[in-house]
């Protein structure tokens, strides 16, 4: 009964408000007269909220009323806009108010003791609605997530003595390790720097104890015309997996062609240039050069300027939504020089090219992804390597793809399918350089190639649990392995790119 | 005010072109509906996500970031509702215009007063948002707020049409102010009925009504519900006098149809954003709709679509 007054308050609260908009003459009283208004509601709010914390025996009930009898009344309330000089009209109000989420929020964990009486204190209210940051020096912090991940493992061979034959592979490039194993552990920092730059921080800490700079660039926000600039360490945006975090991949390790390629994943300290066309259709091309310190290239050639990369990508929606699907198209070419590269017992001087196509599709149904939807990959990786090789001169092509599936089958609960391979050696059979017949150049014929099939449960949007098996044959003999992984992140959200 | 005009003209010289439509990206189907309802044929409006997909879980499709490169406005909910796709398409539609703090960024939920702020935070208590629930636009009351702010904004933007928005946002008031008092008469044997929902996307919607939250069938938000979890509401719900069990036209309507088989309480789809269902196709019959099925779910049957 009585929230019903409160009702036909507010319908009288909205018919004054209305025309006030509309007048802005009138704009003056009619604010003094809600003011007022207001005044008197709150107080009899307050006085009914002190008589439903009394009877508190059914206590959902008369929460839920008490939420209707304050919303009613706020319903009415104009609240222009978030100008600053009219937030103050309201800011009271709200602080006032801020005892319902208290008191609609089922809660899990009563707060010990007194259960409603204490909401009416504004010490209890106060951190529920805080429309005013608070005025400490941490106000302004970055962004700040963890990601934590390690495995258990079992495989036949030893990753340690892990060859892939017909490439020459940095000392990264292993199976997953046997037993109990931590993954990188890796501190993201991340926040706008001002207006105009983005600025992020990625640290991660090997199982060894050693700490490796993943990522630290700077990017800018508010470029005219489309193009987004980016300067630091970061990873390159060739072909599609290498901008991801590892712990973003669908299976717990990197297709072979990265493997063989890229030592994983190539990243290095540079700049990029990306522009977005101004069109309907996704359409992005960038550039990117780099100090060529990182596998395949070494040494900072050419004082520094030692490796080049350029990207294009397309993509669109398939029906409005993406109702029939998404899917992006990509062509990258990465030069870098090689000077006295150094990898286990193999010397390289010269330079590689790789070109790399990329196809993404994603499905799902009404483009809901929520409970269920397919992911389907692929990259097919083409290198050139030109140099002497151990003293013996080099003229190679390398080749390798993957293509993988992942289905979403249920909420929570994914499986993937991948099949990997690659295969070296300029001329197969035997290498255009009879000297480097027996080097690890020399692939004897075999091609690399590596079957996967995963299964992985999350417990949320930042827990993952997965159990991924593997028939490799990478090294040119069977090595069957099993691993189940975690993968969690903790903090602040991270937004997934696509 | 001079000010402002000066510079509208200003930006009109600068922009030197013919008057060309107020792009605006809409996050939601809701603030498409709403943003055409104030701009008419003045803005060109592309919905990022569709009445059947979960917002919370969108990806950040190249085509979105093509759209965000070419918009004047973003119009979203906020409250970290879209946390999980935005950022991204921010960082690289490579568009300064519409990035946080700029008038071209837009969040609904600033403008209207957000209830289940949670007390505490913490990620054990399943998918809350710091800022309170976002689900704003269950309530008209909200989307009046939200329309008049909005209104406002697009003339900020695109002062040669500021005539136009105001004109068309009072327009677009007026009927919804009617529809309300229209509403009230009608959803007025849903006073302090009880329901339970699917997902904790409702509260707007029950406050402004007087309904009653009884039960929620995630035992946490976002987290789905274990089978003894489920055996649980299903032996509650009855002792609670749940009259009606509610889900959204983009969720699962499985653990609300299993628990409505159990316990004979009827699963009653609703809209929840505009296109939710075929007959809410704009804003007033949204709540049309919804209102529509609750009386039909409180009389004992089932809606679904």
């Amino acid at each position: 009964m009585r929230h019903k007054s409160l009702i036909a308050a507010s319908i009288l609260a909205q018919l004054v408000a209305g025309p006030a908009m509309a007048q802005e003459t009138d704009i003056r009283s009619v604010r003094a007269e809600i003011a007022s208004m207001r005044q008197d509601y709150e107080a009899r709010i307050l006085r009914l909220e002190k008589r439903l914390a009394q009877a508190e025996a059914a206590s959902s009930r008369a929460a839920t009323t008490a939420a209707h009898a304050q919303s009613t009344v706020g319903a009415g309330t104009p609240q222009p806009s978030g100008r600053p000089g009219q937030r103050a009209v309201t800011s009271r109000a709200v602080t006032s108010r801020a005892v319902t989420p208290r008191a609609v929020t089922p809660r899990t964990d009563p707060p010990a003791g007194a259960p409603d009486s204490a909401a009416e204190t504004p010490a209890s209210a106060a951190p529920a609605a805080s429309p005013a940051p608070p005025a400490s020096g941490n106000s302004f912090n970055p962004n700040m997530a963890v990601v934590l991940n390690g495995t258990v493992g079992a495989s036949r061979r030893d990753p340690a003595a892990y060859r892939m034959p017909g490439f020459s592979i940095g000392p990264e490039v292993r199976p997953v390790a046997r037993g109990f194993a931590l993954g990188e552990s890796e501190i993201f920092l991340s926040a706008n720097i001002d207006q105009a730059l983005y600025g992020a921080l990625f640290v991660s800490y090997a199982r060894d104890n050693t700490v490796s700079l993943e990522e630290a660039f700077i990017q800018t926000t508010s470029l005219p015309g489309g193009f987004t600039v980016k300067g630091g360490r970061f990873k390159s945006g060739i072909g599609y997996l290498n901008e991801q975090h590892a712990h973003a991949w669908d299976f717990a390790d990197a297709p072979l062609p990265y493997r063989a390629m890229l030592n994983n994943q190539y990243a290095d300290d540079g700049v990029q240039v990306r522009w977005l066309a101004p069109t309907a259709m996704f359409v992005e091309i960038g550039a990117e050069a780099f100090r060529g310190d990182a596998l395949p290239a070494s040494g900072a050639a050419n004082k520094g300027f030692g490796a080049f990369a350029a990207f294009a990508h397309i993509g669109d929606d398939i029906g409005a939504g993406g109702e029939g699907g998404s899917w992006r198209i990509g062509v990258s070419e990465l030069w870098t020089k090689a000077a006295n590269r150094v990898t286990g017992a193999d010397s390289f001087n010269g330079d590689d090219r790789l070109t790399i196509v990329d196809a993404i599709y994603k499905w799902a149904p009404g483009g809901n992804f929520a409970d269920r939807y397919v992911k389907l990959q692929g990259e097919y990786f083409h290198r050139l390597e030109r140099g002497v090789f151990n003293g013996q001169g080099l003229a190679a092509t390398q080749q390798g793809f993957y293509v993988q599936a992942v289905w979403q089958f249920a909420p929570r609960w994914r499986a993937g399918a991948r099949h990997d391979r690659v295969w070296g050696g300029s001329a197969n059979p035997g290498l255009a350089n009879p000297g480097l017949a027996g080097s690890a150049l020399d692939p004897g014929g075999r091609v690399g190639a590596r079957e996967s099939i995963m299964l992985d449960y999350s417990t949320s949007e930042y827990g993952r649990f997965r159990l991924q098996a593997n028939l490799d044959h990478s090294s040119g003999k069977y090595d069957p392995q099993i691993l189940l992984q975690y993968t969690v992140s903790l903090g602040a959200h991270g937004a997934h790119n696509y | 005010m001079k000010q402002r005009i000066a510079l509208g003209l200003l930006l009109l010289v600068l922009a030197a072109v013919p008057a060309r439509a107020l792009e605006i990206f809409a996050c939601e189907p809701e603030w498409a509906a709403l943003a055409t309802e104030i701009g008419g044929d003045a803005v060109s409006v592309f919905t990022a996500t569709t009445a059947r997909q979960d917002p919370h879980m969108i990806q950040a499709r190249p085509a979105l970031i093509s759209r965000i490169r070419a918009a004047d406005l973003v119009v979203c909910t906020g409250a970290e509702l879209e946390t999980g796709w935005m950022p991204v398409l921010l960082r690289q539609g490579a568009n300064g215009r519409v990035q946080p703090g700029m008038p071209g960024h837009f969040e609904a939920a600033r403008f209207v007063r957000l209830l289940e702020v949670p007390a505490r935070l913490d990620r054990a208590d399943g998918d809350v948002h710091a800022a309170g629930n976002p689900h704003v636009q269950t309530d008209p009351g909200n989307m009046r707020l939200v329309g008049i702010a909005l209104a406002r904004r697009m003339a900020e933007l695109d002062p040669a049409h500021a005539a136009v928005f105001q004109a068309r946002e009072q327009a677009f008031r007026g009927r919804l102010d009617a529809a309300i008092a229209r509403w009230r008469t009608e959803a007025a044997p849903l006073q302090g009925i009880a329901v339970a929902i699917q997902h904790k996307s409702w509260i707007y919607l029950l406050t402004w009504l007087g309904m009653k939250e009884a039960a929620t069938l995630e035992p946490k938000p976002g987290v789905p519900a274990s089978a003894g979890y489920i055996a649980q509401i299903v032996d509650e719900l009855p002792r609670k006098g749940v009259r009606m069990i509610l889900y959204a036209a983009y969720q699962d309507p499985k653990p609300s149809e299993f628990v409505s088989g159990r316990t004979g309480i009827p699963a009653v789809m609703l809209p929840f954003t505009v296109g939710g269902t075929a007959r809410a196709g704009d804003l007033i019959s949204l709540y049309d709709d919804t209102i529509r099925r609750l009386l039909a779910g409180s009389r004992g049957n089932a809606q679904r679509d």
